[in-house]
């Protein structure tokens, strides 16, 4: 909302020099927060002049110019810029007559752009200064030719400063309004907040108008008929309870609006269109009551509001034809819609050039009515903005008023006492406010009086009880509906800043939950481990999903967006690596090469053919029912949190005496190897396939025998259409599971101290049996004595049948109870070939 | 030498076959176990490093050294007198052998410094078989938070981003029609009437503590959230945010405030301070900005606006299933991504998301 400060003034006392910045810094008080402050930008010296004389002059350029004799100083004075009081002055416009009071910049003077103005040379003359247009005034957008002041009606001696004539002199400040604050988009709320906020007085303009109502008639004769025939509430609430109407007659639309009501309007934001069409914005800027004017002639019968009927359609004054809803509240007469109620007027109705009589509208209707046929024709406009957030439904009457008045003030009408008022507004139930409740809600120690003072000002209506205050909020404050809202308005007018500072004392917490710590650690092993946290946005393409969102490249189903930012990122991630891939494309188009990534991250996984959501929600301002909150549950996807690696280049860089070592499946199965430390989980790693990894270099990650993620090296296929290298390592693991999956608790086995006893162990085993069985195998055959295994070589070569491998085994051996001999280790030993032999046809190499 | 060696042995059988290096039988007197002394010491001194001092030791001490001779020949002297030169020749051997174990010592440490010499390496030119990698200053930021208020009792609750609309707007008291529903610029899940969205704000997760947790309730709830905001330099249509709710008996605004105060204290130090400025949420009642003050922002001393707070809504609490007459709570929300912007001077928001591991180095494993 913005505000011009002269307008502010005419209801609440601004004390002389009041800046925009003091206005801001006392809103802010009562929470009407700044957004901005807006000016016409222009310095002086600007004046009116007189067009003494001029001469065509035509140009090579096709242009005809005037060069112009215009007095800008009464006769003997010196003109505003110091110069002579008649100033020569070249004029690419034609639009004017010798005698014609214009608005002249002078040298040093400076229009909106900033656009400073000098004597200068053009067309063969010295042309000083400009006579200026209303657009380079910044008054409007008309740029036909230059601004006769006639045409605003004005006759002002030659000289006068036009900068304060024109109102140009004026600033509004911007406001942010919350949305419970419906009656700040008016002067006349603010006007109220800046007093509660400062003190200064405040006068109503409701109620000046409602004093003024004699001087155009009281609305008493043949009344206009109106009927509000709903049938179809919205939430069972009416469409609209209160309906004025007042009719003006004889107008004249070609009248000009006046300079002050123009430069109001476009410091409030609202471009000058006619006189009638920027009175009706004028009062609704005002006094916060949308208005609809309607040219009375055309008009074929009385008014029924009512909704639409199926089928029913309406061209609006934006020139569109209009699909309408059973749900609109529509404004009709004889032959049909004529308006979609408070949020646009039929263009078949709309005042125009030729309007002579006006109806008048102002009405209230449901705010959810409103808000919804706004959104359904996105038609959001300044009069749907105001009855979404709640119009003040006792105001309809005097801003009918208000309006009629300054069309016959302004453009020359005369009332007709015809016009009728239709007022159902319910009245509205006290809150009860017991004694101490706004004290002990808000911790600041506030007596009887100053509660009571709070809500007075606020224009509640106040009565004491046996235990408290009974308050009836004001009209213009449908927010407050109960004691909480109560015990905020004192808050705020008392000041926040006498609230006190207390810290509570929370019963004994127990920390971070297990999953916590541990999602904590991996993140931090992986970092200490050398690998660089980031967060992609989670937003992904088809091609992404389907590719990485499952291993075996079955048909996924994804959360789709409905209003995505981007229509080809209109899914969400079922894989972190796309992100991670994207990272590392843009960290190596920078020139980092050797790059290390991880994220850890939701990722969204819907089961295939199933719908999530619901069709209805809990209604009512109770707990739902358990199965009611069951289902809301049910219907949520799931959304496990995943850890995903990305290892590109080197991972060990050339330095001296240090040759490179590029990243490969093993980083990746190193990095799932940290992840299972950190998260106190036993990770088996298997021979895998995932679509999106090289088919002879992927590991299957399990935990307890669940699947819970892939390692290896991405298909060289998709690595090159990434920019990457071919060599990409990779891992995704679901740490969820992997936490969930993990043995929680570790039990201690005693440390042995006998000495232990190392042996050697050399299997020729088929090429493809995998390592890790015939390890088990050994491990299951040499028994409890055998401590430790792990493989040291992996020969295939002279010596090793082809199509076989030596796989070498160091062994440590230990008994808990004595010093083994060698030939109780040498015996664990062969049992473990023994069972290798049985499982895998491994022989001992000799 | 060694023909002569093979001579003696023949010649006395009978004796040890390594005492037998000598052509002669050598008379033990004073002279001769003084020059063999001397002649020892001699060598011991001369002797530059330990495999020199070995070859030293052998000659001069092993069982075919004089001394060693000299020794063996005591066997042969009469009875009177094997006391006394005895003693002679058993003084001279002490006295070699102490000589050789002096000289020895010396050496060990001298070799032992000349290989730490020869060891030197330039420890500023290194290799490194490591590489440092980083946590994301975002996430360090919201550890660091939860690390205040786990201090202060109260835990940590979490919960799912694609959300029911039920918990991110009807129980926070958003009203299906509000303004304020719009206001918040929420993606929408496909289909729109399946009620899903991505939550924009993690105030679903305080609704979902209060329908699981028994009050007393001490919740933070840091996490993502979703706008469909533009992205540029000071909006993110991702960004994290962390949420406190307390409920309890008699909780105020001045506990609100107390809180708080306590929080920016905590991540920005001391001289931190918070101030309340009138709102509107529909959630809380009353409702307040959050502008904190801090004397080393780059633009020097100033209020800057952090986040939303306020009294729980007593429809939030019904909702919950928790009486508004018995119990009040409070609640805050405030940003990650700018918390770190005024905390550490992050100039442009895009920054935190692109990826670039120089962005997240800067901090390493510290915020």
């Amino acid at each position: 909302m913005r505000v011009p400060l002269s307008w502010l003034a005419e209801y609440v006392e601004l004390v002389p020099g009041t800046t925009p910045e003091d206005v801001h810094a006392a809103l802010v008080r009562v929470g009407l927060e700044e957004e901005d402050v807006h000016t016409f930008e222009l310095e002086g010296p600007i004046v009116v002049g007189e067009v003494l004389e001029f001469v065509e002059e035509p140009q090579s350029n096709g242009k005809t110019i005037r060069w112009c004799q215009v007095r800008v100083a009464p006769e003997g004075a010196a003109a505003a810029d110091g110069g002579d009081a008649v100033h020569g002055i070249v004029c690419g416009a034609r639009n004017f007559f010798v005698g014609d009071k214009v608005v002249v910049t002078l040298p040093g003077a400076v229009l909106p752009g900033p656009f400073p103005i000098a004597a200068r040379t053009t067309y063969g003359h010295v042309s000083d200064g400009m006579i200026a247009s209303a657009r380079e005034l910044g008054l409007g957008d008309d740029h036909e030719g230059i601004l006769r002041l006639s045409t605003l009606g004005i006759d002002a001696p030659v000289g006068t400063d036009a900068i304060a004539l024109l109102g140009l002199d004026d600033a509004a400040i911007e406001i942010n309004v919350t949305p419970d604050r419906g009656y700040a988009f008016s002067i006349r709320g603010v006007a109220r907040e800046y007093a509660h906020a400062t003190g200064a007085r405040f006068r109503d303009p409701v109620e000046q108008t409602s004093t003024a109502t004699a001087s155009v008639g009281a609305g008493s004769g043949d009344v206009f008929p109106v009927e509000i025939r709903d049938e179809a509430p919205i939430r069972g609430r009416v469409g609209s309870a209160v309906f004025a109407t007042r009719i003006v007659r004889g107008v004249d639309p070609a009248r000009p609006t006046p300079a002050w009501m123009v430069a109001r309007l476009k410091l409030a934001g609202i471009r000058s269109l006619s006189v009638l069409v920027d009175i009706t914005n004028y009062v609704m800027l005002e006094l916060g009551q949308p208005i609809h004017g309607y040219d009375l002639d055309r008009l074929q019968g009385g008014i029924v509001v009512r909704r639409a009927t199926p089928g029913e359609k309406l061209t609006t004054l934006d020139g569109k034809e209009r699909a309408l809803h059973p749900e609109d509240l529509l404004i009709t007469d004889d032959r049909g819609a004529i308006g979609i109620a408070g949020v646009m007027g039929g263009a078949d109705t709309e005042m125009s050039d030729a309007t002579r009589n006006v109806l008048i509208e102002a009405a209230n209707f449901d705010p959810v009515s409103i808000a919804r046929s706004a959104r359904r024709h996105k038609l959001p406009s300044e009069a749907s903005k105001r009855f979404e957030r709640g119009v003040d439904p006792q105001i309809a009457a005097a801003s009918a008023t208000r309006v009629a008045q300054l069309m016959v003030d302004l453009a020359g009408g005369t009332p007709d006492a015809g016009g009728s008022l239709i007022h159902e507004a319910p009245e509205r139930e006290p809150i009860a406010l017991p004694i101490g409740f706004v004290s002990e809600l808000i911790g600041v120690e506030y007596t009887d009086e100053e509660v009571h003072d709070a809500l007075a000002e606020i224009g509640g209506a106040i009565t004491r009880s046996d235990v408290g205050f009974e308050v009836v909020p004001p009209s213009w404050r449908p927010d407050l509906t109960g004691k909480a809202e109560l015990a905020e308005e004192v808050a705020r007018l008392a000041g926040y800043h006498r609230i006190p500072s207390v810290l509570p004392v929370a019963p004994p917490g127990r920390g971070l939950t297990r999953s916590q710590r541990i999602r904590r650690r991996v993140a931090d092993t992986l970092a200490a481990a050398g690998s660089t946290e980031v967060l992609s946005f989670p937003f992904a393409t088809e091609t992404e999903n389907a590719r990485f969102g499952s291993a075996d490249g079955g048909p996924v189903a994804s959360v789709r967006l409905a209003n995505a930012l981007d229509a080809g990122t209109a899914l969400m991630r079922r894989s972190l690596l796309p992100g991670l891939i994207a990272a590392a494309k843009r960290n190596r188009s920078r020139g980092l090469v050797d790059v290390s990534l991880f994220e850890l991250g939701t990722v969204f996984l819907p089961e295939t053919g199933r719908a999530y959501g619901t069709s209805e929600l809990p209604v009512g301002d109770a707990r739902p029912s358990d199965a009611d909150l069951a289902t809301l549950q049910a219907g949520i996807p799931p959304q496990p949190r995943h850890v995903g690696v990305l290892i590109v280049g080197d991972v060990v860089t050339k330095e001296p005496q240090q040759p490179p070592v590029a990243a490969g499946i093993v980083d990746a199965i190193d990095a799932v190897r940290q992840v299972g430390l950190a998260a106190g989980a036993d990770i088996e790693i298997v021979q895998g396939s995932h679509q999106a990894l090289h088919p002879g270099r992927t590991a299957e990650l399990r935990v307890a025998g669940r699947t819970v993620g892939y390692a290896g090296e991405l298909l060289p296929t998709l690595a090159e259409e990434a920019d990457l290298p071919r060599v990409v390592a990779v891992a995704e693991l679901d740490l969820d599971a992997v936490i969930d999956l993990a043995e929680p608790g570790v039990e201690a086995g005693a440390i042995g101290a006998y000495p232990a006893a190392t042996q050697d162990l050399s299997l020729v085993v088929a090429a493809d049996v995998p390592a890790a069985t015939v390890a088990a195998a050994v491990r299951d055959g040499a028994g409890e004595l055998l401590e430790h295994l792990h493989l040291v070589d992996d020969y295939r070569g002279p010596g090793v049948p082809d199509g076989s491998k030596s796989l070498t085994f160091a062994l440590r051996f230990r008994a808990d109870d004595r010093t083994l001999t060698a030939a109780e280790a040498s015996g664990a030993k062969l049992a473990g070939a023994g069972v290798a032999a049985e499982r895998t046809g491994a022989a001992i190499r000799e | 030498m060694m023909t002569a060696a093979k001579t003696a042995a023949r010649a006395c059988s009978r004796r040890p076959v390594d005492s037998l290096f000598v052509s002669k039988p050598l008379e033990i007197t004073e002279q001769a176990v003084e020059a063999a002394v001397d002649a020892a010491l001699a060598a011991i001194a001369a002797a530059v490093d330990s495999a020199t001092l070995k070859a030293v030791r052998a000659e001069h001490t092993g069982e075919k050294s004089t001394l060693a001779q000299l020794n063996a020949e005591l066997r042969n002297v009469p009875n009177d007198r094997k006391a006394a030169l005895g003693k002679l020749v058993g003084g001279a051997r002490g006295r070699v052998n102490q000589a050789f174990a002096a000289r020895e010592a010396e050496i060990v440490e001298a070799e032992a410094a000349a290989q730490l010499e020869a060891e030197t390496v330039d420890v500023t030119a290194l290799p490194s078989r490591y590489t440092p990698g980083a946590r994301h200053p975002l996430a360090l930021l919201q550890d660091r938070v939860c690390d205040v208020f786990t201090g202060m009792g109260w835990e940590i609750a979490e919960g799912p981003e694609v959300e029911s609309e039920w918990f991110n707007f009807d129980a926070l008291n958003f009203d299906a029609d509000h303004p304020a529903r719009a206001m918040q610029d929420t993606f929408f899940v496909d289909p729109p009437e399946a009620h899903l969205v991505l939550r924009t704000h993690t105030s679903p997760v305080q609704v979902r503590s209060m329908l699981e947790r028994e009050v007393p309730i001490y919740v933070l709830a840091p996490g993502r959230v979703y706008r469909t905001d533009e992205f540029d330099a000071t909006h993110l249509p991702v960004f994290m945010q962390f949420e406190g709710l307390a409920v309890d008996k008699g909780l105020t605004m001045a506990h609100l405030k107390g809180t708080l105060d306590h929080f920016v204290k905590a991540i920005f130090g001391e001289e931190a301070k918070v101030r309340l400025r009138p709102s509107f949420f529909p959630f809380t009642e009353p409702s307040a900005e959050l502008d904190f003050w801090h004397p080393t922002f780059k633009e020097g001393p100033r209020w800057i606006e952090w986040g939303g707070c306020g009294m729980v809504h007593p429809n939030v609490l019904k909702a919950a299933g928790i009486d508004p007459e018995v119990y009040t709570g409070f609640a805050f929300g405030m940003g990650i991504e700018r918390g770190l912007m005024l905390r550490n001077g992050v100039q442009d928001m895009r920054e935190m998301v692109e990826g670039d591991v120089r962005f997240s180095q800067q901090f390493g494993m510290v915020v």
